[in-house]
Formats: C-alpha cells, sequence, structure tokens
C-alpha cells in the first residue's frame, strides 16, 4: 500500500465567510468534496480484510501504519451501481472520527481546491434523498457540480437503518 | 487556565481523596497518632498551596480546618463524631471551591464565614453546630442527578450505630444536646468549659448576604516542599505519553514474534541466544508498561462507601455495601469512564431498589438490604456485577411506562419477553419512579450508563426477579491486552480466537475415527465418549460453502465457554500467536461474534472471534445436538448408560435434577391464571383443573408473568410442579449417591459437571393426588392372596428407585437385585414373587437363561417376566419372549414401560406382542389409558407423536 499524497491537517479553525479547501473525488462520475481539514491522507488500498456480517456498506479494514482503518465504499454508501467501478480498485481517503480512522473508498481523487463559501448553495430539491442526508451543500464549477459531503453523516450507518 | 493552576487542581483533588479515606481511618481510631500526623500534613500543604495561588477564599477555609486538626493532634481537642463532620464539611467545601475554580478559572463567591466560625470555635474548645448529615450538596444548579459530596464516609459499624438510633426513634442530636454530651465529655477535662449560646447557623452552604469575615491570608512560605517527602515517591505523566509507550511496547512485541518465527526453523543460528535475551526484557518491559496503565478498581469504589450511607440516612433504609475484587485491575482511561455508571447504579439500587427497613421486614427479607459490587476477570475480559437484593424491577410499570412513552404498542408489548421489556429502562428519558427525588428518577440515567459502556466497547445485562433484587453485569474487554490467540482460516479470511478459550484442537475426517456426524441436520463431534455440539465458522459467518480439502480433512476447535464446550469448524489452523487486541470499530460493534480485531506480525488485519458471542448463537444448534446427542447415545453399543435429566431452579440457587423420562411437558403457563381453590393452586389445562404443587414451600406465587411449570402426566391426570426456571437439559452417565432422609429427594448426583439434588417426583405427585401410583382396587387382592412379591433386577439404584413406586403403588413388595446370581437366588428361595422385572445389563444376567430356567419350573410358570432393555432391539426381544419373558420394553420407552408394567401387575389384558416400539412407531394403547400414548418430551426426541 502506498500513500499517494498526504495532507496535514491544520488545528485551527478558519474565520468565517472566506475560503474552504476541499478534496474532491469522484464516485460513479459524480463529483464530492470533503474539508481537507478532515483528510488525513489518500491512499491505494491493498490487501482490504473482509469483515463477514458488516454491513454492505463496510468493504473492510486495512492497516495503516499500525492502526485499523475501516474501509467504506462510497458506491454502496451513495447508493450508486456496481457498473463503471474502477478495476484497480479505486483509492481512499482517510477521514478521522472519534478516534476512529475509516478510509473512504471512491472512484478516483481529484485535486484539492479552494472555494469561497459563499458561493455554496443549499441542496437543491432535487437531489437525491440519500444524498441530501449526507450533503451539506453545493458547488458550481466551471465544468461539474461539486457536492459537499458531510463526513460525520456518512460515517453514521446507524442512523440510516 | 494555566498550568499551575491545572496540576493545582489535580493535585488537591488527591489530597482530598487521601484525606477522606485516612479521616474514616482516624474516626475508627482517634488514638492512632500516625493517622493523625498525617492528616494534619495534607491539610497543611493544601492549605500552604492555595495561599501560593492567592485562593484567598479557599486558604482562610483550609486554615481553619487545619487549626482544628492541629488541636487533635495536640491532645487539646476530643475527635468526637460531631467535631469530625465538621471536618468533613470544610473538606466538602474546599472540594466546592475547588470545582468552582477548575469551571471559570476563579474562586466562586460563596460566602464561607458561617463554615469558618464553626471551626474556629470547635478549635477554641466550644461546641460545634449541629452538624445534621447533609447528603446532598447544594449545587447551584438543580439539572440532573447530583452527586454527593457532603456527608461523611462513616465506618460500618458507625452506621449500624445510626441507622440503629435511627430506626428506634432517636432524632438527630440537637444542638442543645450536643452541647450536653459535650459537656459530659469534657467533664474529666481540664480546661474550664465554655458553654455558649447555641450558634444557630448550621453548616451553610447557600450563600449567605453577610459579609465575609476577613482573614489574614498567611505568607505563602510553607506551599509544597515542606511535605514534598511523599511527593516524590510519584511523577505525574500525561495519558498520551503513555499511550504511545503502549503502542511502541506492542509493535516492538510483535517485531519480536517474527524474529522468533524466522529464528524457529534454524537450530544452529547465532541469533537465538540473543533472540532469546531480547525476548525476555521485551516481556518484562511488556508487563511493566501495562501495568503503568492498570489500575485497581477499587479506585472507582472508593467513593461508594460515603454515597450510600448517605442515601442510608436520606432515604431511612438500612443498607450494606459489599465491595468484592476490589483488587481487579483495569486500564485507566476505563476506569475514568465506569466511575459514573457504576455510581448511578448503586444510587439507583439504594434509592429505588431497595425497600425500607419495615418494608423488608414484612416480606421475610433481613432489615438490612445488600447492594453487592464484585469485579473479576474473565476471558480478556474484565466482569462488574452490581446486584441488590431490593424489590426488583417492576414489569407492569415499565410495561405501562413504555406504552404511554410511545415507545411501543400495546400488541408489540404482548409480544415481548420479560426480558425484551426490561430492556426499555435503558431508553433516554425512561424513568418509571414515582418521586423524582434528588437523587435519582429524573430518568437521565441508565441510557447514559449504557451508552458509556458501549463507547469502551462493553456490554451491560440485566437480570430482575420481583422481590428479589437486580442486578445488572457489564462486561468490559481488557481492550490492551496483548493476548495469546489461534489464528484459523475459514473460507480464506484468517480470524484470532483466544487462546484462553480453545480447550483442544481435534482434526477430523469422513476416514478417521474422529469424523463429524449429523443429527438432524446439526454437526456433533463424538469425542470420547462425549459428543459436542459443532458449528460451522463458514455458516455462521455465511460466508461461500466452499469445498472442503481433498482429504475431507477439518478442522475443530473445542472452546469453552463458563461450563459449555463446544466446537468451532474451521478450514485450518494455524499458530498461535501474541496479538494485540484492538477495539472494533464502532459500526462493527453490533456484530455479536468480534469481540476485537488485530494486526497480524505480516500486517494482515483479521477479526478476533468472540467465543461467547459463537456460542450464544450457536444456541440453538445446541439444543438440537443435544438431544441428537441423547439418541446417539441410546443407540450405541458402548455407550455407557446415560440418563437425561432435567435440570431446574426452585427456591435456593442450587440446581434440581429429575429424570426427563419423567416429565410428561414442560410448559410456561401465564401466573394470571393460576385459580387458588381451597387448600391448593390449580390452573386450567386442557380441559382439566390441573393442581400445582410448588417444589419450593417457600415458593411466592406470581401474580402476573410466565410460570415454568413441569408437568407429570398419568393417564387423564396431570399435574403440575411449579419451579422458579426450568435451566437445561441434561444427558449424562450418573451415579447416584441415595439419600434415605430427606422426602422428595432420591439423592444427589454429578450431573454435566455439577452436584446436584434428584428430586424424587413421586413425593409430589403424590401430593397432588394422593393416590398417583395406585391403580386399581386390584391392590387389595394381590396382598391378600397369592404372591406378593416383585423382584427388580438392575445393577443401577436408580433404575430400581424409578420402577418401585410404579410397583409399589400396585400393591406388591419390592425386592431387589443387583445381579443375575442374587436374582436366581431369591427366586428360588421364596415363593412368593409374582413378578420379575429384569434389566437385561445386568452384570452376569443371562436373561434368557433365566427365564428358561423359570419356566422350567411349574413353580415358575405363572410370574409375570418383564425384560428392560437399555435400547431397541427387536432380535433380541423376539428371542427373550421365546424363551418366555412376557414383555419387553426399551429403557426409553419410559412411558410404554410403565403402561406395560401396570398391565402386567393389574392383570389387565396384556399388550399385544406387537406392541413393542422402535423407535418411532405409535405403540397400541391399552382401552384404559389411552392418554398416556402422548407423551412428549422435551427434547424433541419424538418417538411417540404427541
Amino acid at each position: 500500500m502506498s500513500h499517494v499524497a498526504h495532507i496535514e491537517a491544520g488545528s485551527n479553525a478558519k474565520p468565517a465567510g472566506t475560503l474552504t479547501e476541499f478534496v474532491t473525488f469522484t464516485v460513479g462520475g459524480n463529483l464530492f468534496g470533503v474539508p481537507v481539514l478532515r483528510v488525513q491522507d489518500t491512499l491505494i488500498p491493498d490487501r482490504i480484510a473482509t469483515v463477514p456480517l458488516a454491513p454492505p456498506e463496510i468493504r473492510g479494514s486495512i492497516n495503516l501504519r499500525g492502526r485499523i482503518v475501516t474501509v467504506i465504499d462510497m458506491r454502496i454508501r451513495l447508493g450508486l451501481p456496481e457498473t463503471g467501478r474502477p478495476k484497480n480498485g479505486g483509492m481512499g481517503v482517510t477521514v478521522e472520527s472519534g478516534a476512529e480512522l475509516y478510509t473512504l473508498l471512491v472512484d478516483s481523487v481529484g485535486d484539492v481546491i479552494t472555494l469561497p463559501s459563499e458561493l455554496r448553495e443549499a441542496n437543491p430539491n432535487t437531489l437525491d434523498p440519500l444524498w441530501r442526508d449526507l450533503a451539506g451543500g453545493t458547488y458550481r464549477l466551471a465544468n461539474s457540480l461539486m457536492v459537499v459531503l458531510e463526513i460525520d453523516r456518512v460515517l453514521d450507518l446507524r442512523a440510516k437503518n | 487556565m494555566d498550568d499551575l493552576l491545572t496540576e493545582f487542581l489535580t493535585e488537591t483533588a488527591e489530597n482530598l481523596a487521601a484525606l477522606d479515606v485516612e479521616l474514616v481511618k482516624f474516626e475508627r481510631d482517634p488514638s492512632d497518632a500516625a493517622i493523625l500526623g498525617s492528616i494534619f500534613r495534607m491539610m497543611h500543604t493544601i492549605k500552604g498551596t492555595c495561599g501560593f495561588l492567592g485562593l484567598q477564599r479557599l486558604e482562610s477555609v483550609a486554615h481553619a480546618g487545619e487549626n482544628v486538626l492541629g488541636k487533635f493532634r495536640d491532645g487539646a481537642l476530643e475527635a468526637t463524631p460531631a467535631a469530625v463532620t465538621l471536618i468533613l464539611s470544610c473538606i466538602d467545601r474546599i472540594r466546592q471551591l475547588l470545582a468552582g475554580i477548575a469551571e471559570t478559572g476563579s474562586e466562586p463567591e460563596m460566602d464561607n464565614a458561617g463554615l469558618i466560625a464553626d471551626l474556629n470555635a470547635l478549635a477554641q474548645g466550644k461546641a460545634p453546630a449541629a452538624a445534621p448529615v447533609q447528603p446532598l450538596a447544594e449545587s447551584e444548579s438543580t439539572d440532573g442527578p447530583v452527586i454527593s459530596e457532603a456527608g461523611f464516609p462513616v465506618a460500618a459499624d458507625l452506621l449500624c450505630e445510626v441507622e440503629a438510633a435511627l430506626s428506634s426513634g432517636v432524632q438527630a442530636a440537637t444542638p442543645e444536646k450536643i452541647l450536653a454530651e459535650l459537656e459530659a465529655e469534657r467533664a474529666h477535662e481540664k480546661q474550664p468549659v465554655l458553654v455558649p449560646a447555641p450558634t444557630p447557623a448550621p453548616v451553610a452552604t447557600a450563600p449567605a448576604p453577610k459579609p465575609a469575615a476577613p482573614i489574614e491570608a498567611k505568607p505563602a512560605g510553607q506551599a509544597a516542599p515542606a511535605d514534598a517527602a511523599f511527593a516524590n515517591a510519584s511523577i505525574r505523566v500525561t495519558v498520551d505519553v503513555l499511550e504511545k509507550l503502549m503502542t511502541l511496547v506492542s509493535e516492538l512485541v510483535l517485531t519480536r514474534n517474527q524474529l522468533l518465527q524466522m529464528v524457529r526453523g534454524q537450530d544452529d543460528s547465532e541469533f537465538k541466544v540473543p533472540l532469546q535475551r531480547l525476548s525476555h526484557i521485551t516481556s518484562d518491559l511488556q508487563d511493566g508498561v501495562m501495568k503503568t496503565r492498570m489500575q485497581p478498581i477499587g479506585n472507582a469504589w472508593s467513593k461508594l462507601p460515603r454515597i450510600v450511607r448517605d442515601l442510608a440516612v436520606e432515604t431511612g433504609k438500612k443498607i450494606d455495601l459489599q465491595m468484592l475484587g476490589a483488587e481487579t485491575e483495569l486500564d485507566r482511561q476505563v476506569l475514568e469512564l465506569i466511575k459514573d455508571p457504576l455510581t448511578h447504579m448503586v444510587r439507583n439500587s439504594a434509592d429505588h431498589g431497595l425497600e425500607r427497613p419495615e418494608d423488608r421486614r414484612a416480606a421475610g427479607k433481613d432489615e438490612i438490604g445488600t447492594i453487592t459490587l464484585k469485579a473479576y476477570h474473565e476471558g480478556g475480559h474484565i466482569i462488574i456485577l452490581v446486584a441488590d437484593n431490593g424489590r426488583g424491577l417492576n414489569v407492569e410499570r415499565i410495561r405501562a411506562k413504555a406504552i404511554s412513552n410511545g415507545l411501543a404498542t400495546e400488541a408489540e408489548i404482548e409480544q415481548m419477553s420479560e426480558r425484551q421489556i426490561l430492556q426499555f429502562i435503558f431508553r433516554a428519558g425512561f424513568s418509571t419512579a414515582e418521586k423524582v427525588t434528588s437523587v435519582s428518577g429524573r430518568g437521565v440515567g441508565m441510557d447514559v450508563v449504557r451508552t458509556n459502556i458501549e463507547k469502551i466497547g462493553g456490554t451491560i445485562e440485566l437480570q430482575s426477579a420481583a422481590g428479589k433484587g437486580t442486578s445488572f453485569m457489564i462486561k468490559i474487554p481488557l481492550t490492551l491486552a496483548i493476548v495469546s490467540a489461534l489464528v484459523v482460516e475459514s473460507g480464506s479470511e484468517r480470524f484470532a480466537i483466544p487462546q484462553i478459550s480453545v480447550v483442544e484442537l481435534v482434526r477430523a475426517s469422513a476416514r478417521s475415527e474422529t469424523r463429524i456426524e449429523m443429527i438432524n441436520a446439526s454437526p456433533v463431534l463424538r469425542l470420547r465418549n462425549r459428543l459436542l455440539p459443532l458449528v460451522s465458522l463458514r455458516s455462521l459467518l455465511r460466508q461461500e460453502a466452499g469445498e472442503t480439502a481433498l482429504s475431507g480433512e477439518q478442522f475443530i476447535v473445542v472452546t469453552q465457554v463458563g461450563t459449555y464446550n463446544f466446537g468451532i469448524i474451521v478450514d485450518r489452523v494455524f499458530d498461535t500467536e501474541e496479538i494485540v487486541v484492538k477495539p472494533v470499530s464502532p459500526i462493527l460493534r453490533h456484530i455479536p461474534f468480534y469481540s476485537g480485531n488485530t494486526i497480524l506480525g505480516d500486517g494482515r488485519v483479521i477479526m478476533i472471534l468472540d467465543p461467547n458471542g459463537i456460542a450464544s448463537a450457536a444456541g440453538q444448534v445446541q439444543m438440537s445436538a443435544n438431544d441428537a446427542a441423547e439418541k446417539l447415545a441410546a443407540s450405541s453399543e458402548h455407550a455407557a448408560e446415560r440418563t437425561s435429566f432435567l435440570v431446574f431452579r426452585a427456591g435456593a440457587d442450587e440446581f434440581k435434577a429429575v429424570p426427563l423420562a419423567l416429565v410428561a411437558r414442560l410448559e410456561e403457563i401465564d401466573a394470571g391464571k393460576i385459580e387458588r381453590t381451597r387448600a391448593r393452586h390449580v390452573v386450567q389445562y386442557r380441559n382439566h383443573l390441573m393442581p400445582l404443587i410448588p417444589f419450593d414451600p417457600n415458593h411466592q406465587w406470581k401474580e402476573a408473568g410466565r410460570q415454568p411449570v413441569l408437568v407429570f402426566t398419568d393417564g387423564d391426570r396431570s399435574m403440575g410442579l411449579v419451579v422458579d426456571e426450568i435451566v437445561d437439559v441434561v444427558a449424562d452417565v450418573i451415579a447416584v449417591e441415595l439419600s434415605a432422609d430427606e422426602p422428595g429427594l432420591i439423592g444427589s448426583a454429578i450431573i454435566g459437571g455439577k452436584a446436584m439434588d434428584i428430586v424424587d417426583a413421586g413425593t409430589y405427585v403424590t401430593r397432588a393426588y394422593a393416590n398417583w401410583f395406585a391403580s386399581e382396587p386390584v391392590r387389595e387382592t394381590a396382598t391378600k392372596n397369592g404372591p406378593r412379591f416383585a423382584l427388580i433386577v438392575d445393577a443401577n439404584p436408580f433404575v430400581r428407585d424409578l420402577l418401585t413406586p410404579h410397583l409399589a403403588g400396585a400393591g406388591w413388595r419390592v425386592m431387589s437385585a443387583e445381579t443375575g446370581a442374587e436374582a436366581s437366588r431369591l427366586i428360588e428361595s421364596d415363593t412368593g414373587y409374582g413378578i420379575v422385572v429384569a434389566g437385561l445389563d445386568t452384570p452376569g444376567f443371562d436373561a434368557a437363561a433365566f427365564a428358561r430356567k423359570l419356566r422350567a419350573n411349574p413353580r415358575g410358570a405363572s410370574i409375570k417376566l418383564a425384560a428392560v432393555s437399555p435400547i431397541t432391539d427387536d432380535d433380541e426381544f423376539a428371542s427373550l419372549r421365546e424363551a418366555g419373558f412376557d414383555i419387553c420394553v426399551a429403557k426409553s420407552d419410559w412411558s410404554v414401560l410403565v403402561d406395560q408394567l401396570r398391565a402386567l401387575v393389574t392383570d389387565l389384558p396384556r399388550l399385544e406382542a406387537t406392541a413393542e416400539t422402535d423407535a418411532g412407531a405409535q405403540p397400541n394403547v391399552t382401552p384404559v389409558r389411552k392418554k398416556t400414548a402422548r407423551v412428549r418430551r422435551v427434547t424433541g426426541r419424538d418417538q411417540v407423536a404427541a
């Protein structure tokens, strides 16, 4: 397993009303973004140990420098179809929540972009209901729409049931 | 808040805790100068540090306290309970002030003049103000449950004294009274006793609108150094540092293991010796670091005696707090997290669980209620029990509350078992307390308790019996444990099983002697004459059913959970490794089969299996495997004689057993349907009134809920034996030790590894129907004319005893013989025998020969001969009948055996020869006893259709 990029997460809160940096990634052709401050690193996962009887969103666990990280399959979590899943297995965006580490398995990781908070728009009415729970707004970019994901809600699998 | 202040707060808090403990000791033995010395020093330190930091209010309070302690030390003041109370309130006040500082960073605006004045008055030999024990601190906020800080920890004997006084109507001492007492005590003192007017202010905790009495702050000179002596013995280290150390050591352990592995194969490696040393050092290091984080659970319990004592006083109850296993160690962080839950549960027990003394007396219980805390290690977990012997949880109220809170509908509740209903107390905002006391009852407790416990990966279970008490069991994994685990493979995934649960490994293949057999579609393994229920890991984890290895080999990990043994079928078995247990991610914690996960030496992540979880899930499997086991046992050639027993509990805590063969049915009847006639309890059962006889003479009849009952049936008469709990069905080879004296008991035996009493069902059924065993009035004729004796030939005393009542009930006098030789002797010596019941497995007994000999003799022509065989063997039966036996029955067909015997002894038309059963066929029935055919065993071994 190798890292593609290791992003240092700063600990200072940004002043309100200005720019936020997002790590972008695609799943099933859709563009998503999460605040860079929440992201520990991105990686190419290999040797994912499956956990029998785990909910389908959980792909399994991996060993990240001695810590056990739970892998969340974002395609399943976002309710997207299996077709088009990359053959190389995709990439992982590692986030921390409540002293536990999770890796979001996505198709590919894009750039880190900076966006001003004023441009953030509310979830459009046409947004898939499942995503509405997980999304915290959208940004209209030059060629695409980026959906901001709320990491804590993404990780809260129990609420889904 | 700056570091200095933070450190001060932590340190002082520790000192105060120590001070509490010391004061309790001091109270027990006021003459101990050493204790007093250390108490004084501690207060002195506190005062000094306060002064150093410019915390004036704190310092003045501490100073006043120190004065009094100084007087104690000098012998100028006697440590009366009232005086000690005052000192303790001083400590409490300090705590409050500290709490205020922790919150806001500066001292709270609190007026301490009253307290200080009292302390000073005491120091000067004046009477302390009446200090009624105030069990609860009146804190500024009134939301949420309040933790008691005031009051003082009292030795148990003092507690009893107070209780005794309270219950006999003694009022708490008024100021005048205390004064008078003080006077009397001082009668022989040399100092002049001043009798001032009793100071009106009790220990005030609410701020009073008086100006604070100024007390000069003494120059800070002393601070800490004078008492550095006992401070140097320990060092403060942050938890993070320890955590890092722990992780590093774990990595070291794993790397060491890898090295050991690599070197293992090579005999002559030069690395071996130094590696051995490295290994030892690593193990020692591991132990040492683990110790830094482990603390005895007694630390979390230390506040509880005081809290319980205060609660007892406030509620007027008598409470004894038992703490067992206080030295059991667990991780410091875990300790912090369970402190509050434990406190909460203890308060609940004291406040709601235990009844008032008069209620307890009325219920026939000891006046003093007991709350028990017990902690111990078991299999990688720490188990903590919190139990009380109070009134138990009120299921009805919980039910009602659940409905009224909208947590479930009536229909849903109807479906729930009592156990499920009890779980409602863990819901947020749930409280059935009628009164919200200041102690508890606000309903914010148990959900928080459960959340906190689950946060650390633990579980909490609850049990409750109305009128008897409630108990909680908390199970917390020792997550920092480095444990030995067996690595296995199933469905191409690897798993770890804690070594401590593994009993042995067995390799089974289709061709070997040890092979997996399928009974009732459940796999079992025959292992050294025992049948072991098996569970397949593949099917449990719903992995794909794979092909077993070509050789048909499978591995079985024989696992032990408590006293229950079972086997886990896996594909492959690897090494035993030392692994670092890491808790499972919260989103996976709901899966009951995993107790953690870990990283192996080669870097892969594997799940750690929880044998407990597997055992519970396989519970269904177990039950059917057990009866399958019995069937096998019954038909096995070299099976030792096994008898199936039904194990139950009634009354006391010990288990009792009754031969399963005698029990017609197990029922759980609705307690609400039990009716009481003049002398007994009955219930409508299958269109008859069935009398209910409780096994336990002190049985408390329930008004509602399910009542377990063992039903004995004879003909169309049924009788229900009321028990507390039906525990298990065990098939075992038994050796009964007969006990002659106790009515209702045949004897005792070791069943399933436990010693238990074997119940004489006959006693109970005759209580229901005095003439249970009497059949028809043929009784008389049998005794008056003709043969009077019946002979039972069987080496097994138990069987003889089972058969005897049936024969005796029909009027026969029963003799017994243990061997064939003895049987022959008896028959030849006496002409009075009319019937012989012979067990075919009696040693030295050739049944056919015996029969032929008997029949050859004209005298023996009319003797009825019955053969009782361990197994059904048609051929043998046929040849026995030819030799002269009248009937042959298999022992396992108990009811049929009884039937046929009865028929024999009472001379009714005998059953046809074809009535001998092979398992599964419906026997013909005699015209008289139709319903006896409907015997249904609980084990599902349905030889006879119900």
